[in-house]
């Protein structure tokens, strides 16, 4: 976990963890327009009907 | 040059079969996170030992996970202006210091030689403590109390704050005062204690600390429940983000691990999260607590396995919690899904 620990600048260790950033704001937007696209698709297979699941 | 990019950043190191596993185990772990707002941490680097990565790799990447998971949902609940970020920048100075002070006392406990057999009973005593906690809360459930998804859905304002919260906030009235989302007045150094105490806890432990912190926030604090769940998640990802690059320069993340796991977790985040508007949570939080108190026997028993050096036992308790994990979730499927048929044929019913 961190501390107070310094770090100091490392552009490989930099564009490891911006990577890991960049794959998460695009799987959010990503899941996000694919769920709009074929979550009542879904929902139908699986409950065997549109259900409002709210 | 992509290749050369990716080789460099692990992916290529990891075969098409750890790919699928880490991904399927992603799923796992994001359900459970989606569901209940935590529960990450305790089970990726722990199942990266059993897999025999080096203790530093399994803690980097399993760390490097967290905070990739908590970018996505802290993404998701700025969206649903469940983010309190005053209390959030306050929160991550205190907790700062208190992981400071936590590791400090780990490297005394260890100059002692008393480390490791602390920490375990430690662990033990608060993750069976929690889960206990949880479970009893379920089971006497009334409606109120206990970390209740439901809540997200209500108005802020509406939201009703703990007993012991209130009590805190009339007595301690130390200047500055902050008012924070859900019109709650509490002092600064409420705020920074509570955050100091979680920290110090979550830097002795070696853990993100959610489990801790979001009750300490609910019911020391007194923010409403949605907020205390986005506000620690916006901690997560700094304090995540920046742990994560203190092992990246050590060479202790694996992206190999990582891409896949997120990419798993993230779609299971967002059926966990969407099984919370169907299925009764209060069913679930009794599976919950009975994994955290897996979990506490099951570091307990490993613990005993490292002390008369029996490999058996180390895996048994490691199993014994990735099996608790993957047991939840499929619990968690299968109740939405009977759920959601159980409302269709009702309303078809009533239809005719």
């Amino acid at each position: 976990m961190a501390g107070l620990e310094i770090p100091t600048w490392d552009p490989e260790t930099a564009l490891l963890i911006g990577t890991i950033l960049l794959e998460a704001i695009v799987l959010y937007v990503g899941y996000g327009g694919l769920e709009r696209l074929f979550g009542p698709y879904l929902m139908k297979v699986l409950v065997g009907g549109d259900v409002d699941a709210r | 040059m992509l290749d050369s990019l990716l080789d460099g950043l692990g992916i290529l190191g990891t075969s098409p079969e750890m790919l699928a596993l880490f991904v399927g185990f992603g799923l796992v772990v994001g359900v459970l996170f989606g569901f209940f707002g935590m529960g990450g941490s305790f089970l990726v680097t722990p199942a990266l030992l059993m897999l025999d990565y080096e203790p530093s790799v399994a803690v980097g990447s399993g760390m490097a996970f967290v905070f990739g998971t908590a970018v996505i949902a802290t993404l998701k609940h700025h969206d649903l202006g469940q983010v309190d970020y005053k209390l959030g920048a306050i929160m991550i100075t205190g907790t700062t210091i208190g992981i400071e002070a936590g590791r400090a006392s780990v490297y005394y406990l260890e100059s002692l030689g008393l480390a490791g057999g602390i920490i375990s009973v430690a662990y033990v005593v608060l993750l069976g403590g929690v889960g206990a906690m949880v479970t009893r809360d379920a089971l006497n459930s009334d409606g109120g109390g206990g970390i209740d998804h439901e809540a997200a859905d209500q108005d802020l304002s509406e939201y009703e704050i703990p007993e012991i919260a209130k009590t805190i906030q009339r007595t301690v009235r130390i200047p500055p005062m902050v008012t924070l989302r859900g019109d709650v007045r509490v002092s600064v150094w409420v705020i920074t204690a509570v955050a100091f105490a979680t920290g110090l806890l979550s830097g002795f432990l070696g853990v993100g600390g959610g489990f801790i912190r979001m009750p300490a926030m609910i019911y020391a604090i007194g923010v409403p429940v949605p907020v205390a769940v986005g506000t620690d998640l916006f901690e997560i990802v700094f304090s995540g983000g920046l742990g994560s690059y203190l092992y990246g320069q050590g060479g202790g993340v694996n992206l190999g691990i990582v891409a896949p796991l997120l990419f798993g977790s993230a779609l299971g985040a967002r059926i966990g999260s969407a099984a919370t508007a169907v299925v009764d949570a209060d069913g679930i939080k009794i599976y919950f607590g009975g994994m955290l108190l897996i979990g506490a026997i099951a570091v307990g028993i490993g613990e005993i396995g490292s002390y008369v050096g029996s490999p058996t036992l180390e895996l048994l308790g490691l199993v014994l919690v990735i099996g608790a994990a993957v047991v939840v979730s499929f619990a968690i499927l299968y109740t939405t899904i009977s759920s959601l048929r159980q409302k269709r044929q009702q309303g078809t019913t009533v239809t005719d």
